[in-house]
């Protein structure tokens, strides 16, 4: 699905990623696991094509094609799903009105004719159901006045309704109750199948025990320091990330 | 679903500011200049009465006593009035047409291409039964076409209502005891400097009246644009509804494109009697300029709705987004008690454009209310500046007013200025001010496009939700143009 290779980048002028190589094969699920500020944010916008971010060497391929070389919107039609670690409000967009213009962009990208307006209404029904929100909720502003909950979940929403082929989601089970958890974990497993990949960003083994995923990847300042399989989880979470820095230290030598 | 939703296709369609273009209808035009001879021209032109003459002749006295004012945030060379032609008229109006067969196909031909519902050529025919595409309701349009009323539809059905809808100069021939009760009752000739050369020099304009109880059965619309090069428009609109009576009136315009600063300064009155209720809604486009500004349309107009009445309503709503210079504040004076005044207002400048625009609302009654939205959207090198003036006069106990302004900023090279005035000479007034200014911000475009969204319709879909609360106040039809308007305007206005 996607193979990036020694990443390097940085913003105003101060490096964050560090060489990051990462295979994700079709149809697996990776946690990218890591301490605040080692950049998993970072490598996430900067896969999604967000531009305030310096690619200084390195590359990307996302299904064959060179993704660092397409627009945020064109890697989005092409697949490229990102669930933001801080969601931002759009006040007076409903959120159905960005979802429906979202899916017909997709659609003009193939060359498809728009969705029916009857079509949208009901799929957006029956995936508003699966992650306990109300068509109330989508129809208010995008995020408007939503809880950090609500914002989680309406991430899953979108998720689902444009169903993406690399669904990158940026600690999108952080601060979230037990109930919420289980409709993001529940989302993320809805979508899995052999052609979607998914890259979860977490701190948390517990939306692994939902999820489980395919690999574990751990990044310590700007690179990745360990892979493993879901055992990792257990590991780190005996340990900390307290081991990393001679982890590095044996990564670069 | 609502407006707001209704209009995913018509987003990305027709993007293009398709008004750029010129009619070569013979023009009937008076040589450039501004004396008592060329008032005597147009008063004749019109077939007016002696005492219509003379209230002309009286404004234009006192237009010469006055300066044009110099506090608005604007920035313009001198306005030369001794250059612009006062009077211009398409040649064919001179044997006014019957029937729509009659009227010069060429017009018709600049009705299609500007898209406006005229090209409904069935609901324009008034054909039984026809509907308005995209609501269903009925609309009235009067054209003005250059300074002469062309086309009016929908007389009958009108008329069987008791409404007079129709141009200010027939109005002036065919009910002159209405017309000389009103005119100038709301903008005095005298107001000011804009209003009193509008006074001398009106070509045309509309005259509604709404009768006693009556609710008038459809929307009454005038779609009007400049024609004739170099020749000022001076527009001049009473709008009277009696007792208990209910009427919305929308207004609209593009302008083809030229190279020549015109000016236009029109005159709205309105006068709203006891539980009478006017809803005015302005989409307004006038060619703005290139790039540098040229040829821009100057846009000074004097609005102003009187809620004469107890228990009186009068709401303007509008869409700025054209014309090089607007300076336009669109007001209320909520003479009778428990009256309402609103004002929604969506402006936006772009390129070199300037407004200066907002509203005043002025407070005699007792428990008068008024609201007052005002969005602002600057993108490029767009200035623009909010004057609101709240006036609580003495007598106008309880009192309310609500002001929210909030600007929109794209990009960094543009401006947005917010002057609020406050005169409360009641204690018992309650006034509330909220006002916000921000940026079309990265985290807002980039969540837009990383859900597929171009660039230009993330920016189209940021500000059309920024603009919500007075496109909702808007009539349907209306709202769906605002839109695409808006969408047309602030095209490539980002990068
Ligand atoms: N836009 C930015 N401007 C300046 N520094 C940034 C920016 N974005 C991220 N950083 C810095 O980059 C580092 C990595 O941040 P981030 O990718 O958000 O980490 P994580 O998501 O792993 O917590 C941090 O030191 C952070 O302060
Ligand atoms: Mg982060």
């Amino acid at each position: 699905m996607i193979s990036i290779k020694n990443l390097h980048a940085e913003v105003e002028g101060k490096p964050i990623l560090r060489g990051v190589d990462l295979e994700i094969p079709d149809g697996e699920v990776h946690a990218i696991m890591g301490p605040n500020g080692s950049g998993k944010s970072t490598l996430a916008s900067i896969l999604a094509g967000r531009e305030e971010y310096e690619v200084t060497q390195g590359s990307v391929t996302y299904k064959g094609q060179e993704l660092l070389e397409m627009d945020a919107d064109e890697r989005a039609c092409e697949g490229v799903f990102l669930g933001f670690q801080y969601p931002v409000e759009i006040p007076g967009v409903s959120n159905l009105y960005l979802l429906r213009a979202a899916l017909n962009a997709r659609r003009k990208y193939r060359g498809e004719p728009e969705i029916d307006a009857v079509d949208f209404m009901q799929m957006a029904q029956e995936k508003i159901g699966h992650v306990g929100m109300s068509m109330e909720m989508a129809k208010r502003g995008v995020n408007e006045d939503f809880s950090g909950g609500e914002k989680k979940r309406n991430e899953i929403f979108q998720m689902l309704m444009l169903e993406p082929n690399l669904a990158i989601l940026d600690e999108t089970d952080s601060g979230l109750d037990i109930d919420a958890l289980k409709v993001v974990s529940d989302g993320i497993n809805r979508l899995r199948s052999p052609e979607r990949s998914v890259v979860l960003v977490t701190h948390y083994k517990r939306l692994l025990e939902h999820c489980v995923p395919d690999r574990i990847h751990v990044l310590y300042q700007g690179q990745i320091v360990r892979s493993g399989g879901p055992e990792l989880a257990d590991t780190l979470e005996a340990e900390g990330y307290a081991n990393l820095e001679t982890d590095e230290a044996a990564a670069t030598s | 679903m609502a407006a707001h939703e209704q209009d995913v296709e018509q987003l990305v369609a027709e993007r293009e500011y398709e008004a750029g273009f010129v009619t070569d209808l013979e023009s009937d035009t008076v040589a450039p200049g501004l004396d008592e001879d060329v008032i005597r021209f147009i008063s004749n032109k019109k077939d007016e009465p002696q005492w219509m003459l003379d209230w002309r002749l009286e404004a234009f006295r006192q237009w010469k006593q006055m300066k044009m004012p110099t506090w608005p945030h604007l920035h313009y060379p001198p306005i030369d009035f001794q250059k612009i032609s006062y009077y211009s008229a398409p040649k064919s109006a001179a044997d006014k047409p019957k029937s729509l067969d009659e009227v010069d196909p060429k017009l018709l031909e600049t009705y299609e291409k500007l898209g406006i519902p005229l090209r409904e050529q069935e609901m324009l025919a008034g054909v039984e039964g026809a509907q308005y595409p995209t609501s269903g309701s009925n609309v009235a349009v009067d054209a003005v076409f250059d300074s002469v009323s062309v086309a009016t539809t929908f007389k009958d059905k009108l008329a069987d209502a008791g409404v007079i809808f129709c141009s200010i100069s027939e109005a002036i021939r065919e009910y002159p005891e209405l017309v000389k009760k009103h005119l100038g009752t709301v903008v005095p000739r005298g107001d000011n400097f804009f209003a009193a050369l509008n006074s001398a020099v009106f070509t045309d304009g509309s005259f509604v009246l709404i009768p006693k109880g009556v609710r008038c059965p459809m929307e009454l619309s005038t779609y009007f644009r400049i024609n004739a090069e170099n020749t000022g428009q001076f527009e001049r609109t009473l709008i009277v509804a009696e007792e208990g009576s209910h009427v919305s009136y929308l207004e609209g315009c593009t302008a083809p494109q030229r190279d020549e600063n015109q000016l236009h300064a029109a005159v709205v009155e309105l006068v709203a009697e006891d539980d009478a209720e006017i809803k005015y809604s302005t989409v307004q486009n006038w060619y703005p300029g290139d790039e540098n500004g040229k040829g821009g349309i100057y846009n000074f107009v004097t609005k102003r709705g009187d809620c004469r009445g107890d228990r009186s309503k009068i709401s303007w709503t509008q869409v700025e987004t054209g014309s090089a210079i607007t300076w336009k504040y669109p007001s209320c004076v909520l003479n009778g008690d428990n009256s309402v005044g609103e004002f929604y207002s969506v402006a936006v400048t772009r390129g070199m454009q300037q407004a200066d625009t907002g509203t005043k609302m002025i407070h005699v009654g007792k428990n008068t209310k008024s609201t007052i939205i005002a969005k602002g959207i600057s993108a490029a090198r767009g200035e623009q500046a909010y004057r609101g003036l709240v006036k609580i006069l003495p007598s106008a106990t309880n009192a309310r007013n609500f002001t929210q302004c909030d600007s929109l900023l794209i990009g960094d090279k543009c401006g947005a200025h917010t002057f609020p005035y406050v005169e409360s000479k009641n204690s018992t007034a309650k006034l509330e001010h909220e006002a916000t200014t921000s940026k079309i911000g990265e985290d807002q475009m980039f969540y837009c496009q990383q859900r597929g969204l171009s660039e230009e319709d993330a920016v189209s879909l940021i500000v059309n939700g920024f603009c919500k609360d007075v496109f909702k106040e808007l009539p349907m039809e209306f709202a769906v143009e605002a839109q695409k308007l808006l969408n047309v305007t602030l095209e490539n206005a980002v990068g």
